[in-house]
């Protein structure tokens, strides 16, 4: 029984980083349309600047605060400078361009910081706890703690203030957004800044698991787009519920089915992705507006 | 001086001219329509005047040209336009819509009155407050796109078509709620309308809209009055 209560939480810790990594890929979907190859890449970048800061001698929280506030900075920047040009345009072309996005970022890290493995220092003390007679991963714990902080700062920046508000309606109606006052262009700004501190802080959190190279993020990210096409690409509850299903379905298979093992463990959730998407195409939480003629 | 004033205003989709050197004006706190028939140009003005297309010509509000200025920036100086096809925003509940009507002031404490006002000239949208906008009926969203408007506190207010698609009894019952907000808040409003029934019983002033010209200017007594104008330009 400990043992899988174990292998649960390490399930929900490491479908906490899919999670993030998916709900910034909706946020920049729902608000642009546009699905963001580059997120992983911008995350792993993200992450080195973590590390060059720790190894210049900056306390490793500081170095990771400083990171989300520049990866948010830097979200911004790549909206403004480069994604504007092509919004709105045909969805082919916008592949094209985050996928360029990708190939530099991933260029310019080797490019930097070189193709060789580093190790990142982990955020949480290398210890477990017990937790109603079960020895947890305080690692695990903290991400979980870490993940459900950030839905609740996010779900109250929607729902609760006018900027958020601002920003929903500028993913729903541009036009209208714009006769109401609302600077549409900065929303969108803002969206892309928060997909990337999101996806600087799941960089961090995965990084100390593997290790630190220019393809940090490649296995991360293919996790994160099918959990959010498991909880529907406009659903930031979907987001998350997809990130945990796929995180507790791979380590449980991968622990208790022999044959599945570390090696086919992907497969797992794969199939149940498959199976939901032939239910329900639109993902679990997927929405289609709310219409009335 | 007048609130807005517009001259040898032009606007084309392409190649394709709309507008062919408007004249007219709006007096601070009257009541201006613009009449005519379906593709005369009504919404391309409105849509020039905020911003939605490019324009040529001179557009003073309050003294300050408004050409070119990006649609957020016209809003933000106090100008509301209800757009044809209302705008809502379906998925966002009634009060989420009319927040973000007020969205460029920041005088909260006077928006939360603003709403409750605004729940008191259109108790519908008060009952349907927390309800997705996109679930309202057609004559409800247009009296909640209204409602976002008035939000603004606009200095103008740009009304574009509002009786069309809904129930004519629910048409009238609008512009009748319209007409004494307005008055009691000396309200300056330019409507563009297809109905010239009901916006000559709006309006105070009206100009009638012909091919991308105005054709017909004047009081809108006068207008309704005159049989020969009725036949010509507005069909009944």
């Amino acid at each position: 029984m400990e043992r899988f209560v174990q292998v649960l939480v390490d399930g929900i810790a490491t479908g906490s980083i899919y999670a993030a990594v998916a709900l910034a890929l909706v946020l920049i979907f729902r608000s642009t349309g546009i699905v963001n190859f580059a997120q992983g890449e911008m995350a792993m970048f993200s992450t080195f600047v973590a590390w060059g800061l720790y190894e210049a001698g900056v306390p490793l929280g500081f170095a990771v605060l400083s990171t989300l506030v520049l990866s948010f900075l830097a979200g911004m920047a790549i909206e403004r400078t480069l994604i504007r040009h092509f919004e709105g345009g045909e969805v082919l072309t916008l592949v094209i361009v985050t996928l360029g996005l990708f190939i530099l970022l991933n260029g310019l890290a080797g490019w930097i910081w070189g193709f060789e493995n580093r190790a990142f220092p982990s955020l949480f003390p290398d210890d477990a706890v017990d937790v109603v007679g079960v020895r947890l991963s305080v690692e695990s714990l903290g991400i979980v703690a870490v993940l459900l902080g950030v839905v609740g700062l996010l779900f109250l920046l929607f729902q609760r203030t006018k900027i958020g508000l601002a920003m929903r309606a500028a993913a729903l109606n541009p036009e209208s957004s714009a006769l109401v006052g609302v600077r549409v262009g900065t929303m969108l700004m803002l969206g892309w800044g928060l997909a990337a501190a999101l996806g600087a802080l799941a960089g961090v959190l995965v990084a100390p698991r593997l290790f630190l190279d220019v393809n940090l993020m490649g296995s991360v990210l293919i996790y994160a787009f099918a959990a959010a096409a498991l909880g529907g690409f406009d659903s930031a509850l979907g987001a998350v519920v997809g990130g945990w299903v796929i995180g507790v379905s791979e380590n449980l298979a991968g622990t208790y089915v022999d044959f599945i093992g570390a090696d086919l463990k992907i497969l797992v959730p794969l199939g149940i992705i498959f199976v939901v998407l032939l239910v329900r195409p639109a993902g679990l939480f997927g929405t289609r507006e709310v219409a009335r003629a | 001086m007048s609130l807005l004033e517009v001259e040898g205003l032009h606007a084309a989709y392409g190649p394709v001219r709309v507008l062919q050197g408007l004249d007219f004006s709006v007096e601070q706190g009257r009541k201006a329509a613009v009449l005519g028939p379906n593709g005369a140009g009504k919404t391309t003005i409105l849509r020039a005047l905020s911003g939605m297309v490019n324009a040529r010509g001179r557009v003073e509000f309050d003294g300050q040209s408004l050409v070119g200025k990006p649609t957020a920036e016209i809003a933000r100086r106090g100008v509301a336009h209800v757009p044809e096809g209302r705008g809502t925003f379906g998925s966002l509940t009634v009060e989420e819509n009319l927040r973000l009507g007020a969205y460029v002031r920041s005088d909260g404490e006077e928006v939360r009155k603003d709403l409750h006002q605004v729940y008191g000239w259109f108790p519908r949208l008060g009952e349907r407050q927390g309800q997705a906008a996109g679930s309202l009926s057609g004559g409800e969203q247009q009296m909640l796109a209204v409602a976002r408007a008035l939000m603004l506190r606009p200095r103008l207010l740009m009304l574009d078509e509002p009786s069309l698609g809904i129930a004519p009894i629910i048409g009238k019952e609008l512009f009748r709620a319209l007409g004494e907000i307005c008055d009691e808040h000396g309200m300056t409003v330019l409507l563009v309308e297809q109905n010239a029934g009901l916006a000559l019983d709006f309006a105070d002033h009206a100009y009638v809209l012909e091919s991308g010209r105005i054709a017909l200017s004047g009081e809108a007594d006068q207008i309704k009055g005159d049989d020969d104008v009725r036949r010509s330009y507005m069909g009944y």
